[in-house]
């Protein structure tokens, strides 16, 4: 099947990509990367009448270390955030799941901002968003907006922001001295979409003991949870074999899997509590304290 | 039908202008409007990689981008790969370990594979099969692919080149 007919405008700043959104209101979609738009546009399980490519926006793809935050925009490529070594250095966690958004070549195209908008609960970034505690930017006629990442996702496939309104920024807090980071999922196929993943970032004093922890769950509901019941668990705790397990079981009753083709929501709770568990064993062996 | 656009592209060192809709994808383009038939569709939504090419020096899929978003850019095929009759080190090499059968997804594998080389000279396997995951293959089983992509990244060592 070939696309429908669209409109399509090319914008070269943001504000005119607003300016275009703001005129064509829910007729418009802004097209990023198009990994997941084109796809959904080729089997016309999509139609917009008006596509605005932001690919020709250059000041909407950047990445900088801001006042303790790791700064982006939209239009970064998940290939950047992979390889860059601010991001290594400021926030681990998303170089690690990175190289499981798909493949090298989706993710040379796929953007920070389309993945986040896109909001697919089993996507890895919404994951280590709500793990990190991110911000998203929206812009719109009304001007700019913050909204926290435990507030940004609805549910499937649906965000907060409005229609005419963009993502234009999203800020990670910078991971702090000494913690430690780990993502795992399991899926059908490598590069695949996953079933289930959890994302954790934890930190550790300097006798091994967890001081904060933020783990949050993909593919375990209509949009990434927060495992709140295993953080809970785990503060106060040295990570070791018991330590884990417990934290990890918590998981079970954080998740509110649904049920569909590929996976009972019993399998998918048991999914996330064994990632949990498997995220925390990483990151026990890497800090010598299992 | 909306509105026609000129698109001007450079591919594989030619240019090419055409006026087309906003909703003809690259890939389209490529092989309708340009002639180059190399590149092939497979699924046009993104899996299969047998539309891959080389955009603004980066890979991607040709079946998840329109032409229009091509404009000004350059752009290189299978076709651009090989200098006349002397083939690529990974041409060859998938020549010499029987890494294509019936051929259809090869120019995909070409694509994202000269990348790979050029970012990751020395690959071990794992490696080379995650890189392979985003292409898919019906007929060989992979495991000659393996070969050849091993087999081109040593002899491109050896001679300290690229392509
Ligand atoms: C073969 C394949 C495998 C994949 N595997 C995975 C995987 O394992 N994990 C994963 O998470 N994803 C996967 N994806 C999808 C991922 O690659 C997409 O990149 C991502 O979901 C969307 O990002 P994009 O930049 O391509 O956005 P687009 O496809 O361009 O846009 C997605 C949606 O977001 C909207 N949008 C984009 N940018 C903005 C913005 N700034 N403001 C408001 N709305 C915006 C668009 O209008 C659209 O509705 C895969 C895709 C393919 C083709
Ligand atoms: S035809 Fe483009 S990925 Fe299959
Ligand atoms: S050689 Fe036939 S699909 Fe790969």
């Amino acid at each position: 099947m070939k696309p429908a007919p669209f409109e399509y405008f090319a914008p070269e700043t943001a504000e005119e990509a607003l300016a275009l959104m703001a005129e064509h209101g829910v007729e418009a979609r802004p097209l990023a990367g198009g990994q997941s738009l084109v796809p959904l546009i080729n089997m016309r399980m999509a139609q917009p009448s008006v596509l605005i490519d932001l690919n020709r926006c250059p000041e909407l793809a950047y990445l900088r270390g801001e006042d303790g935050m790791l700064v982006s925009g939209p239009m970064t490529r998940q290939r950047e955030l992979e390889l860059s070594e601010t991001v290594r250095a400021a926030c681990p966690l998303i170089a690690k799941a990175m190289p499981y958004m798909g493949h090298a070549t989706i993710r040379n195209r796929g953007t920070a901002g389309g993945s986040l908008s896109h909001a697919d609960p089993s996507a890895e970034l919404p994951g280590v968003a709500l793990a990190l505690g991110a911000e998203m930017i929206a812009g719109g006629p009304n001007g700019r907006r913050t909204v926290p990442a435990t507030e940004f996702f609805f549910a499937e496939l649906t965000t907060a922001l409005e229609p005419d309104e963009m993502l234009c920024e999203i800020r990670f807090p910078e991971a702090p001295a000494g913690s430690r980071a780990a993502f795992a999922e399991v899926g059908s196929h490598f590069g695949g979409l996953a079933l289930v993943g959890v994302a954790a970032q934890i930190d550790l004093d300097s006798a091994g003991r967890c001081t904060k922890a933020a783990l949050a769950a993909t593919g375990a509901g209509e949009r990434p949870t927060r495992l709140s019941s295993t953080e809970a668990v785990l503060t106060g705790e040295v990570l070791e074999k018991q330590s884990i397990a417990e934290a990890a079981e918590a998981a079970a009753g954080d998740v509110e899997p649904l049920e569909d083709l590929h996976a009972t929501a019993h399998w998918r709770r048991r999914a996330a509590v064994a990632m949990a568990a498997r995220v925390l064993h990483e990151i026990a062996d890497e800090a010598g304290t299992r | 039908m909306t509105a026609r656009r000129e698109v001007r592209v450079t591919v594989n060192g030619r240019a090419y202008a055409r006026n087309v809709e906003p909703r003809m994808l690259l890939v389209d383009f490529l092989r309708h409007e340009c002639g180059l038939t190399g590149t092939h569709v497979g699924c046009a939504h993104g899996v299969c990689g047998a539309c891959t090419i080389v955009l603004d020096g980066v890979s991607v899929r040709s079946c998840l981008t329109f032409a229009v978003q091509a404009e000004g850019k350059e752009i290189t095929t299978v076709e651009g790969l090989a200098d006349g009759e002397s083939l690529t080190a990974l041409q060859q090499a998938f020549h010499e370990n029987h890494a294509l059968q019936c051929g259809y997804c090869t120019p995909g594998f070409l694509m994202s594979l000269t990348e790979f080389l050029r970012e990751t000279p020395n690959p071990d396997e794992g490696q080379i099969r995650e890189r392979l995951s985003g292409n898919l293959c019906r007929c060989t089983g992979y495991a000659n692919i393996v070969s050849a992509v091993q087999m081109a990244a040593q002899r491109l060592r050896e001679k300290g080149g690229v392509s």
